[in-house]
């Protein structure tokens, strides 16, 4: 059963790219900015972790949580150091303050641990379980039933309670937000802190997958993420998901029927024929202008 | 209740409202009337805290409030309904509602919605329909309500005939008088002058950025200068 392999395999890897894109959509749905520094905060997430485990060796999940709640809180302090400054400036400079952010956590973390690719700490038993006659590993299906966990709170969150109501009040109109009494300030932090500790789930899912790390690891996976949003249609999270799982999907039918060498190729084709054909994405809404 | 003591506002070099003075009292209802672009919706958004003014001072129940931020404002029981309704489109009429009383930590949240929908009883029927499917009108509704949901002492309303049918405005205006015969107090900004004068105590008349007539509303409306510019 290589086929339900492969898509089992790919629905694994487009969950973690579905974390990452939750990132992207939901930060683009509330700040109205790509935070093109979001695949570094990944992979800050897998070095927290690492450092945790491997060198304090305290038990995996205190790793977790920590790389969880260090990666939120530095989703926060960028948004307030580099983007709240800007806030009422152009997108371009807010974009290429993004990339600047980016190459700046890039830096630190080749100059704190080299540029060799360190050994992720095994976080659960190696093996595999049949599904179908399909053979899984543990680590892709967890990363499977996490996204889907993660996913599902996170729009329980956002539909249900008055904070997730707010944010989305704070999406459509800033400034009716704020008659509301809502801290749009607040509301922004909040968003970062989400979709930046569901990054570091993402970049602990990337570490028990590839078992190594190295601090480039953020780029490659934070640009096909962004993809899965944009295919998705950015600022909607269901469609970060869909996105992501095509992604994944695609990549790994492409690497076992065609040629491992063509799925960043294929994974950029998606891209541009998205753009032509349905340019705001799978689920996304067309914004009318406001003039 | 609401002073408002030489206002100046400014969009980049454009002086937008220059030194405007004007008070509110308790109970009262106030009309600001004017043509387009006399500044009308400056003014409420520098009291909402929506802008910032260059100068001047506003004050609510003797508090100064000209520097506190939006958010901080409408804690002080001082709402807008702004022009142009700005309801959230992809919320249910009730979650809009819900925002609406979104400082308030109190246990009558429900029985005010209960109220709102007894007042506005088509928005009852639409609860969970998003509010982006309503019409026009129910919309202003949708607006109105949303800001009664934070129980002001004070309600600002911007432009709430806009658009609006004949019918539905007349329908609004005394929903409105309604609303201030319960006690809230209401500062209307208009363009339907002889609309807002006719249920107004008192009207400041805007040209540019200046106040040049205020008085009774009832005078204002008998100004030879007011009835030559705006009630033809």
């Amino acid at each position: 059963m290589e086929f339900l392999t492969q898509i089992i395999n790919g629905l694994s890897t487009g969950g973690m790219y579905a974390l990452v894109a939750i990132g992207y959509t939901m930060v683009y749905g509330i700040a109205k900015m790509i935070n093109f520094a979001h695949g570094e905060i990944i992979m800050v997430g897998a070095y927290l972790a690492y450092v945790m485990t491997s060198i304090v060796k305290v038990p995996i999940i205190v790793s977790v949580l920590v790389a969880i709640a260090g990666c939120a809180l530095l989703g926060v302090v960028t948004e307030k150091v580099a983007y709240k400054p800007l806030r009422n400036s152009g997108s371009l400079a807010v974009l290429i303050t993004a990339i600047g952010v980016s190459y700046l956590l890039q830096n630190l973390f080749l100059i704190l641990f080299g540029s060799a690719a360190r050994t992720f700490p095994q976080f659960m038993p190696s093996g595999t379980v049949s599904l179908f006659g399909a053979h899984i590993t543990y680590v892709a299906l967890l990363s499977l039933v996490l996204t889907f966990i993660c996913t599902g709170l996170l729009l329980l969150f956002i539909n249900k309670t008055k904070l997730g109501k707010a944010m989305r009040a704070v999406s459509e109109d800033r400034g009716a937000a704020e008659l509301m009494g809502i801290n749009v300030n607040t509301t922004i932090s909040l968003t970062f802190a989400i979709g930046s500790g569901l990054g570091a789930i993402a970049g602990i899912i990337y570490g028990m997958s590839y078992s190594l790390i190295n601090p480039y690891l953020g780029a490659m996976l934070g640009i096909k993420a962004f993809i899965a949003a944009v295919l998705g249609g950015i600022g909607s999270i269901q469609g970060a998901m869909v996105g992501g799982l095509i992604i994944g999907v695609a990549e790994a039918f492409t690497i076992s029927y065609i040629s491992s060498a063509f799925s960043d190729a294929v994974v950029f084709g998606i891209l541009i024929f998205i753009l032509l054909v349905k340019p705001a994405g799978l689920f996304g809404q067309n914004m009318r202008e406001k003039v | 209740m609401l002073k408002v003591d030489h206002l100046n506002v400014y969009y980049g070099v454009i002086h937008a409202i220059k030194n405007v003075s004007f008070e509110v009292n308790q109970g009262e209802i106030v009309a600001l009337i004017g043509a387009n672009g006399a500044g009308k919706t400056s003014i409420m958004h520098a009291v909402s805290g929506l802008v910032k003014p260059k100068s001047g001072i506003i004050s609510f129940m003797g508090e100064d409030i000209t520097k506190l931020h939006a958010h901080k404002i409408i804690a002080r029981k001082l709402a807008q309904v702004p022009e142009g309704r700005r309801i959230f489109a992809q919320l249910t009429v009730q979650d809009n509602l819900e925002m609406g009383a979104y400082l308030r930590t109190d246990n009558k949240i429900n029985e005010d919605l209960e109220k709102v929908y007894q007042r506005f009883p088509r928005l009852k029927e639409r609860r969970n329909q998003l509010a982006g499917t309503l019409s026009g009108g129910e919309q202003q509704m949708l607006a109105m309500g949303r800001a009664l949901m934070s129980k002001p002492t004070l309600l600002l309303l911007d432009e709430p005939s806009m658009g609006l049918s004949p019918i539905l405005v007349n329908e609004i205006f005394d929903i409105i008088k309604s609303i201030n015969k319960d006690g809230v107090t209401v500062l209307l900004v208009e363009q339907n002058a002889n609309k807002a004068l006719s249920i107004a105590d008192r009207a400041y008349v805007l040209e540019t950025g200046n106040v040049i007539v205020s008085g009774k509303a009832a005078d204002v409306a008998n100004d030879s200068k007011v009835r030559e510019a705006y009630l033809g």
